[in-house]
């Protein structure tokens, strides 16, 4: 029901008006409601792609564009900011696959491969309060925020993949009717969750506990591909390659767009289950409450919230226009009630509702002024009377009260936490192996995003994302090795590289190798092998073996061999080589015990013991001094 | 909740009472048609008759059936012959490699004999480590890149170079300049994949009768040729030409070091090359296999072409790795040669030794 230009014989004119005596919609008024600011981007408002407004063609044809009159080239007719904005969508998940697909040895060449973590805003603001520093790029981080203060949050649904992802997935599989859509995409009391969840993440940052990783949509996507998609592509594009070459067809195209090429293995996760289950999760919500993650999870999103609250443009609804039909909400992407008084908070700037509104009420305006009369103005002289008389609410959905809540949740849950024997000195775990580079455990669960972009780029799966045995609720998903898996390259220093927030500092291999310059400080060492004499081949079965000692890395070798020739129960002579290790010189690479064949409950294992990162953990009194 | 002019509700019994003096009706359209039923019972049929003769085809009654079956392959002789007149050990000393390289071979037949036009030619270098070629610990890619050179002007269609390395393939490739030697002299580099490997059957073999095998880089293969550092081992004092062989393969070869020298003698049988290069440019002599440090490597300056892998190695641990004393050699030449693989006795065997440039 479009009210055209027929004024006050309209019948959807509003409820709160007496019949008659007011008009709902009016002609178009250029420059805006009451001439307040200049309306700059006039292309939203008139979108030439659009069937043109009943007013311009029938009820008042002097006031319409002349030029629109006539037949736009395709390319005009084609142009609509929702398809701008539908390609930069596309554009920034595609970047973002992009530089999780060359988080890899043989592609890196300079790619700024931690982008998006980077100029993530709130990892720059997180980490800003537990570490007091801005660690290398996260000063990209401006880079979103100043936008943000202009734009609004504009990220969410302009560069943001994941929010991409759970709007395509909404959008693929919505079966609402139009009724349904303008319901369900009303703001909630709920959608106020993130900013409770933001709060408590910021209270633990400030005492030094950073958890914003946990719901962060950027490390949210990141964690997900390095632990679950990509290995998970590659599983399968092996086993299409592999019936491809032996069906006699090159499958060398397959082969190329594997995440992780060159490995005679399929990498393997800890959890990878876990984190599965929850983007299937968080994506499958979108059937039930479109965007359900970014309207009542996302903490990125609430602290976009809080920043668009001092946004200079805003969409806004021209009073004497809207007809209260509320076609603008059945697309609005952050239930930012366009319909009525916006929530600047929510709004993602999507424009779906500049597009979908048949009246051309709504625009994105410069500073347009908040309104509070009934009386939304005038035409000809009478007053036009909006039934929903506020148009902004700019502040997040809130209260005083709950936040004081809040606050003390947060202040409460630090103990919580960190009381967890997990992460303290005293109980920690003896498998909490951390990346070489890495800072002193305090200071890593200050610094560390579990983004897993070291995962992510680890050439041997040595690093795995922690489960709660190792760290506890505060490490979890943060970086360990288990030797089992793999072993840490002695030449390599990736892992550093593509961290953003210093949580792994960024080391050069003379720096890890204790070379050069760094001779003084002797190598980085993340651990300590041990022997286990009763399950080791030649200690306890009279049967050679000393992998451990052939693979060992470093020179001199860090496991020696004691040399005896002795009778086996059989009566044959065997020399045996049995290891011992030389702890000095032992940098708890881990190579020993990837390659002992002893395999469930490796006969040498690396503990965490004797890490030169941390004196609290050292374990030879020598090791103290370098 | 009754409107209060609502008329009474009908108490249950008497409910019961009409519902029981109603007329029962049995109306045509109260059964589904004939055709329905037909239909429904076609169906029905469907279902059973194709259900059954699959569940017979399918059926395994002791479980042997279910069990899972990986094909089987071997490995041909990939061996040419003697050249008439030639040695068996070419020994070329000094510096520059695509002579040296042109001699030593030339001196066990010349490449036209090993290589014929056309030809698909695997050449299997030592990438075992992550590391910088000035290390030892792999195969020089220098030598490696004048090797492909050699074999791409004797005509062969295709070079390829692989291996499967102990640490990570690609940073293998990579920090050993192998890659780019290869790339740039005319090679394709074959990575491994989960995907690649396959049952080698070997028959006669001790203990790789069965065992996966790097089996992509070989579809097609007419001619392997091995290069090999030579290096210091512990367990199995020297790791050459025949220990080289062990990269191409997969699944548990960490076992391998219970009998080092039995599994070496079965890698001499697994693989008969075309011929061997023994790439002495840079020796490794102590804390081996790995390295890691430049004074655990001298500069050898020789290349060694042979035709017998063993005879090769046994020259290499003497002149090489500088160890005299033939009663210290490793024990897996002399159960190679008791196998009839080839010879340990170097001394015997015709070699030709030249100082190039």
């Amino acid at each position: 029901m479009s009210c055209g230009g027929n004024g006050g014989n309209c019948s959807c004119g509003p409820k709160g008006a007496s019949q008659g005596s007011t008009a709902a919609v009016g002609a178009a008024v250029p420059g805006g409601l009451d001439g307040n600011g200049p309306d700059l981007l006039s292309l939203l408002r008139r979108v030439p792609g659009k069937p043109a407004p009943i007013y311009h063609a029938s009820a008042s044809p002097g006031s319409a564009d002349p030029k629109l009159a006539r037949k736009a080239p395709w390319w005009m007719r084609m142009f609509r900011i929702t398809r701008v904005r539908v390609i930069s969508q596309a554009f920034f998940f595609a970047l973002f696959l992009f530089f999780c697909w060359v988080t890899w040895f043989s592609r890196l060449g300079g790619y700024p491969v931690s982008l998006f973590l980077e100029i993530d805003p709130l990892v720059g603001f997180a980490t800003a309060l537990s570490t007091h520093t801005v660690y290398r790029n996260l000063l990209w981080s401006l880079v979103l925020i100043i936008p943000t203060l202009v734009l609004g949050r504009f990220f969410c649904n302009w560069m943001c993949p994941y929010g991409t992802l759970h709007q395509l997935i909404g959008w693929l599989f919505n079966t609402r009717r139009n009724i349904d859509k303008v319901n369900i995409n009303r703001y909630r009391p709920l959608f106020r969750l993130k900013y409770v969840l933001l709060l408590v993440f910021v209270i633990l940052a400030l005492f030094g506990s950073l958890q914003i990783g946990l719901l962060d949509p950027i490390c949210i996507m990141y964690r997900t591909v390095a632990t679950a998609i990509s290995p998970a592509y590659d599983l399968s594009a092996d086993a299409l390659a592999s019936r491809m070459e032996n069906a006699g067809i090159d499958a060398s195209v397959v082969r190329a767009t594997v995440f992780r090429p060159g490995l005679s293995e399929p990498r393997i996760f800890y959890g990878a289950w876990f984190v599965g289950l929850v983007i299937v999760g968080l994506v499958g919500m979108n059937l039930i409450i479109p965007r359900f993650f970014c309207r009542v999870l996302c903490p990125l999103g609430a602290f976009l919230g809080f920043l668009s609250r001092f946004a200079l443009w805003r969409i806004d609804r021209d009073l004497t226009r809207c007809t209260d039909c509320n076609l603008c909400v059945s697309h609005c992407e952050g239930a930012s009630d366009p319909h009525a008084a916006l929530r600047k908070s929510e709004c993602f700037v999507c424009f779906n509702c500049i597009d979908d509104c048949p009246e051309d009420a709504l625009s994105f305006r410069f500073m347009p002024v908040r309104k509070h009369e009934p009386v939304a103005g005038r035409l000809f002289g009478r007053p036009v009377i909006s039934n929903r008389p506020d148009t902004e609410i700019a502040q997040p959905d809130l209260s005083r009260r709950r936040m004081v809540l809040t606050g003390v949740v947060g202040v409460l849950a630090y103990p919580f936490i960190r009381l967890s024997a997990a992460v303290n000195p005293g109980a920690f775990h003896a498998k909490a192996i951390r990346p070489p580079g890495s800072v002193e455990e305090d200071e890593f669960l200050e610094r560390c995003i579990k983004c897993d972009q070291c995962i992510n780029v680890c050439p041997t799966n040595v690093l795995q994302p922690s489960t709660f045995k190792q760290g506890g609720i505060e490490g979890l998903w943060t970086p360990v090795m288990d030797m089992r898996i793999g072993f840490c390259q002695l030449n390599c220093t990736l892992c550093s590289e593509v961290c953003p927030t210093g949580a792994i500092q960024k080391i050069s291999v003379e720096k890890k190798l204790g070379l050069k310059q760094f001779a003084a400080d002797g190598p980085i060492r993340v651990g300590t092998a041990f022997f286990d004499r009763g399950r080791c081949l030649p200690w306890a079965m009279e049967t050679p073996c000393v992998v451990c000692e052939e693979v060992c890395p470093v020179s001199p070798k860090a496991i020696g061999t004691y040399d005896v020739q002795i009778k086996r129960w059989d009566g044959s002579m065997v020399v045996l080589n049995r290891p011992y290790m030389r702890p000095e010189l032992c940098i708890g690479c881990g190579i020993c015990e990837h390659e002992c064949p002893v395999l469930d409950e490796r006969a040498v294992y690396v503990t965490a013991v004797g890490e030169s990162r941390s004196k609290d953990r050292s374990l030879l009194l020598r090791s103290i001094e370098t | 909740m009754n409107a209060p002019n609502d008329p009474p509700r009908p108490s249950k019994v008497e409910v019961r009472r009409q519902n029981a003096a109603a007329p029962r009706v049995r109306a045509s359209e109260d059964w589904p048609s004939r055709r329905e039923f037909l239909r429904r019972l076609g169906w029905t049929a469907l279902v059973a008759g194709g259900s059954a003769p699959l569940w017979w085809a399918l059926r395994d009654p002791t479980g042997e059936r279910g069990k899972p079956s990986a094909p089987v392959f071997r490995l041909k002789d990939y061996g040419v012959g003697p050249a008439p007149n030639a040695s068996v050990l070419g020994i070329a000393r000094g510096e520059q490699y695509d002579a040296m390289l042109k001699m030593a071979v030339g001196a066990i037949g010349g490449i036209g004999h090993f290589i014929r036009k056309g030809d698909v030619v695997l050449i299997k270098p030592n990438v075992a480590f992550d590391r910088s070629p000035k290390l030892g610990a792999t195969s020089n890619p220098d030598v490696l890149a004048a090797l492909i050179r050699l074999v791409r002007e004797a005509g062969a269609a295709e070079v390829r170079v692989a291996d499967n390395p102990i640490e990570s393939p690609e940073n293998c490739f990579q920090k050993s300049g192998i890659a780019d030697a290869a790339h740039q002299a005319g090679a394709r580099v074959y990575l491994p994949a989960p995907s690649s490997f396959e049952m080698l059957e070997v028959p006669g073999a001790k203990l790789i009768a069965r065992w996966p095998f790097f089996y992509l880089p070989f579809r097609g293969v007419d001619k392997v040729i091995g290069i090999a550092p030579v290096k210091d081992h512990n367990l199995c004092s020297a790791s050459m030409t025949t220990k080289n062989w062990y990269g191409l393969l997969g699944g548990r070869r960490n076992q391998f070091h219970q009998d080092i020298h039995n599994i070496i003698a079965d890698l001499a049988l697994m693989m008969r090359p075309t011929f061997v290069v023994l790439d002495g440019t840079r020796v490794l002599v102590k804390n081996g296999p790995t390295g890691g440090d430049l004074s655990d490597v001298v500069s050898g300056r020789t290349l060694v072409a042979a035709t017998d892998t063993l005879a090769a190695d046994a020259f290499g641990f003497y002149d090489l790795l500088g160890r005299k004393s033939d009663s210290d050699r490793p024990a897996y030449l002399g159960i190679a040669e008791g196998r009839g693989l080839g010879t340990q006795d170097w001394r015997n065997v015709a070699r030709k030794e030249e100082q190039v440039g």
